[in-house]
């Protein structure tokens, strides 16, 4: 066992872990973070990804030892006081959640989008969540809902979506 | 709150916020004190005589505390199976496919269990084994099944386990202007649920407490009850929400195995799949589809005969269901003064297939839609307008012993006629297509809702939907508050545990939001004409009348609902269709004549849906089976090898559609006419708009390049060599060689039988 820290979600963590175990697996195992979630583990689904520092990882690819030392964000590092972020609200009011299992892992890449492109546009949009796999296949709301976080960014007073709230159906017609 | 203030409306999806925020606990996100680990141990080929199994080594691991194999079940060997008990809870004598488990280590730690797993030693003897239709109906094939399982059955001696065979009308001296034969196939495919099934089985009193990402936990309970002698009262199924099913979760897995794992440990037991392991438990059904269609000069349809070979795995699961009713409605939403299907569930020793969205549908509308486009072509007809004159009117009897013509389905049509500006011109390099689906909703049905309302004018709802994804715990939420007059947000629904919740029959067959809804509707309905009762009127807010009814002791009012579709004797299917699921789909596409590559450049798809409970949902259901139809029909295969070992296993060798796949346009939209016979008139949906994907967008390649592909997928490698056939015979109409896929000509070359050329004969 070989002793780490980490900041997970702006808390100082000490822990032990075998050196052969991803960091998913002590986020998941070890911390009781189960956001972040398990499919493919060999870094193709996207559902394991969380900010490291600066950037997002696959974290079934990255051993926990490697991260020691470092800052880590999981999806659970993205609401904060209770509120969710803007690009959670947007997820919810577009339509881009169903099973919801693959949702982590897509928030957490457009928040890396939104990170590195105030105004993104669609097709850095398309790509940036193209390591990210839908199964149900929200792709386009995914993407629209990142586009509305993306125009809203500038606003100071972020609109807060009421959980419950009645709304207009968007036009039908998606153009991209 | 009125009726229209809710319904209809997308609200905000219940559950929501657990799903943005990572709360959402999903089966593998569950723990229990004192849980073991369990690994399966397979053995590297498909069919193998079981030789002898040590444990001894992997025993001698700290941390193991079992190896369970078929030695360790004393009675004879418990089998189950939705509709067979054919599947023993763990191999016994012989495994029947790659992936099928010979022994199961349970120890403390995941490492642990692997580590065990590699250490148990197994000897086995290859067999000969059938992994196509034409090797499993070869006469001396092997066979899957042991007959004795079936005694009785005169088709025990073959592979094939059951013959769906339907048809009206004089098919054999039918006689048309011209008549189309082709035979196409579709391919053997995977549900790919971002989450991997999990499951936990623990003992619990004097019975057992069961956690499984499934869609029918009742099934499940019902199933695990006989296996185990238990009363149902004795078996508790908790189903938290899955991760995505789409039918690959509907049907018992491992939750047997683990059963026995736990009590006869006495703790419990998690077991949670890889994505490759999933592979190996779900798929769809291989198709290779025979369709003969007669079509008159004037466009009216002559007759059509349907000759289907379904392959199916190795243990039936749903399977044969899926044959039988997937084909049943298999020569469309069209009149036909004489149709014939014959279909067959063929058994081979591949991965047992199940339930897919669409649930056999999808590969009979793509061999029998495709075939009308050719029959479309060889008239010189619009595809679209020898559809419209064919198709079946509200209350025709199009398969006669059936439910009538349920909807005005030319408006579907006529919309997505307009979505894709189908009467324009088309740009240079383009192609259009067109392809209609329907499939029949539950044939048979039982659901119980409890709907409780608080005396502070608050409600639960009790429902046994499983919510995978299709936001089915949302239009309850919806329809309970309208009916009680209460804000949404004062609804709470409860689902996923059937010692709490009443009974439900499966959710599946997109019937939800009809049968439960139904049963919702019916409790709260019940609820609300009591409160007026007992508080004299409805003079007021329900708050106010719920403290006038309850008086000072407070309390509740509840009711019971049911919704309820009985089997009907004698019917082919069980029962007639409690409604149609209706699709018009076209699509615009170019093809990249140097590498085969597809672009689609607009796809539209009009579901009638009777009534959008929810319309953003439905909108996202929609959408949703559009990009899951576009992986079987442009890249998702099975690649096997001469072993019958799945040699594409997981995300890095088996593609399904990304961000990057899409269509460069979506249109997509719904007619309703309030026409259901679900709450305020809606119909089921959500898998109607997968079942043309394919026909409609191997029609427009077809319009775009003169070819015709009748296997699926339509990869770039696939279609560039069609391109290349055609440049070189240009004089050919009709190339219409199959180029086989890379890394499975093992497979195609046994296909090679019967080649897929287009007759046109002219009697």
């Amino acid at each position: 066992m070989i002793p780490i820290t980490l900041t997970v979600n702006g808390r100082s963590r000490t822990l032990s872990v075998e050196p052969h175990h991803t960091l998913l697996e002590v986020l998941r195992n070890e911390l009781d973070l189960t956001g972040a979630k398990e499919c493919c583990l060999v870094g193709e689904c996207g559902v394991c990804t969380v900010r490291i520092d600066d950037r997002i990882v696959d974290s079934c690819l990255v051993l926990a030892v490697e991260a020691d030392g470092a800052s880590v964000t999981t999806v659970e590092g993205l609401a904060e006081g209770g509120r969710l972020s803007r690009l959670q609200s947007a997820f919810l009011e577009k339509g881009a959640v169903q099973c919801g299992f693959c949702i982590p892992g897509q928030l957490m890449a457009g928040d890396d989008l939104l990170r590195r492109h105030a105004q993104p546009t669609r097709a850095q949009i398309e790509e940036g969540i193209a390591g990210n796999l839908c199964r149900c296949g929200c792709y386009y709301q995914i993407v629209e809902a990142i586009e509305v976080a993306a125009g809203d960014h500038d606003e100071t007073e972020l609109a807060m979506a009421e959980s419950t709230a009645v709304r207009e159906m968007p036009p039908h017609v998606v153009d991209q | 709150v009125t009726i229209d203030s809710l319904i209809g409306q997308s609200v905000s999806r219940v559950g929501g916020e657990g799903r943005v925020t990572g709360e959402q606990r999903y089966v593998a996100d569950i723990h229990l004190p004192g849980e073991l680990h369990v690994q399966l141990v397979t053995v590297p080929v498909a069919r193998a005589r079981i030789l002898s199994i040590d444990p001894s080594a992997a025993l001698a691991l700290a941390g193991v505390q079992m190896v369970f194999s078929a030695a360790d079940i004393d009675t004879e060997m418990p089998r189950f199976g939705p509709q067979f008990n054919d599947r023993p809870v763990i191999a016994i004598g012989e495994t029947k496919y790659h992936g099928d488990p010979v022994a199961a280590v349970a120890a403390e730690t995941r490492d642990i269990a692997e580590e065990g797993a590699r250490l148990v030693r197994v000897e086995y003897e290859e067999l000969p084994a059938v992994f196509t239709v034409a090797g499993a109906l070869a006469p001396d094939a092997p066979l899957v099944q042991d007959p004795a399982l079936r005694a009785g059955d005169e088709l025990a001696g073959t592979n094939v386990l059951r013959r769906h065979d339907i048809s009206w009308g004089d098919v054999d001296s039918a006689t048309a202007d011209v008549v189309v034969e082709n035979i196409y196939r579709f391919p053997m495919v995977t549900h790919f649920a971002i989450e991997p099934h999990a499951f936990i089985a623990a003992p619990e009193g004097d019975g057992i407490a069961v956690w499984s990402s499934i869609q029918h936990p009742y099934w499940l309970q019902r199933l695990l009850a006989r296996v185990l002698g238990l009363p149902l009262s004795k078996v508790r199924v908790h189903s938290p929400d899955p991760g995505g099913a789409f039918g690959g979760k509907q049907h018992a897995k491992y939750e047997p195995l683990l059963c026995f794992m736990a009590l006869r440990l006495g703790r419990p037991v998690r077991l949670v799949l890889t994505l490759e392991e999933t592979f190996l438990a779900v798929r769809r059904t291989e198709t290779e589809i025979s369709v003969r269609t007669g079509v008159n000069r004037d466009g009216s349809f002559a007759f059509q005969d349907i000759d289907a070979n379904y392959l199916i795995g190795a243990y039936a699961d749903i399977a044969d269901r899926v044959v039988g009713k997937g084909s049943y409605i298999g020569n469309g939403p069209y009149n036909w003064p004489a149709a014939r299907i014959n279909a067959r569930s063929v058994l081979s020793h591949t991965v047992p297939s199940t339930a897919f969205r669409g649930f056999g549908n999808p590969q009979i509308n793509w061999a029998v839609e495709s075939n009308i486009t050719e029959a479309a072509l060889a008239l010189g007809i619009d595809p679209l307008e020898l559809r419209l004159r064919n198709l079946a009117r509200r209350g025709d009897r199009f398969v006669p012993f059936d439910t009538p013509c349920d909807g005005d389905w030319a408006q579907a049509i006529e919309r997505v006629r307009q979505l894709i500006a189908w009467d324009e011109p088309l740009p240079a390099g383009r192609g259009r297509g067109v392809a209609l689906g329907i499939k029949s909703g539950p044939t048979t049905g039982l659901s119980y809702s409890l709907v409780r309302l608080l005396a502070d004018g608050s409600a639960v709802v009790y429902v046994g939907t499983s919510d995978m994804g299709q936001g089915a715990r949302t239009v309850f939420a919806q329809m309970c508050a309208a009916e009680l007059s209460i804000p949404l947000e004062l609804v709470t629904v409860v689902s996923g545990d059937t010692a709490v919740v009443p009974y439900d029959q499966q959710t599946s067959a997109s019937r939800s939001t009809v049968l439960m809804g139904n049963a919702v509707v019916s409790a709260a309905r019940q609820v609300r004409a009591r409160l007026e009762e007992l508080a004299g009127g409805s003079d007021a807010p329900t708050a106010e009348l719920v403290h006038r009814a309850l008086g000072p002791m407070g309390g509740e009012i509840n009711a019971l609902g049911e919704g309820r579709k009985d089997a009907e004797e004698g019917h082919p299917l069980g029962g007639s269709a409690a409604f149609f699921e209706f699709n018009a789909t076209a699509v615009e596409l170019s093809v990249d004549e140097q590498t085969g590559d597809i672009t689609i450049h607009r796809y539209a798809t009009v579901s009638d849906v009777g009534r959008a409970i929810n319309k953003l949902q439905v909108t996202m259901q929609d959408e949703g089976a559009v990009i899951m139809g576009l992986g079987h029909t442009l890249m998702e295969t099975y690649v096997f090898d001469v072993a019958g070992r799945v040699r594409n296993l997981g995300a890095i060798d088996y593609k399904i559609p990304t961000s990057m796949d899409l269509p460069l346009e979506i249109a997509s939209d719904i007619v309703e006419n309030e026409d259901g016979p679900g709450p305020y008139g809606a119909k089921g949906m959500s898998e109607g708009a997968l079942l043309p994907v394919a026909s409609a967008v191997a029609a427009a390649l077809r319009s775009a390049t003169g070819v015709a592909l009748r296997e699926l997928p339509l990869t770039p490698e696939r279609v560039w060599h069609a391109l290349q056939a055609r440049d070189r015979s240009p004089a050919s109409a009709e190339p219409t060689e199959s180029a086989p896929l890379s890394g499975s000509h093992e497979r195609t070359s046994s296909y090679e039988v019967g080649v897929t050329t287009g007759t046109t004969k002219k009697p």
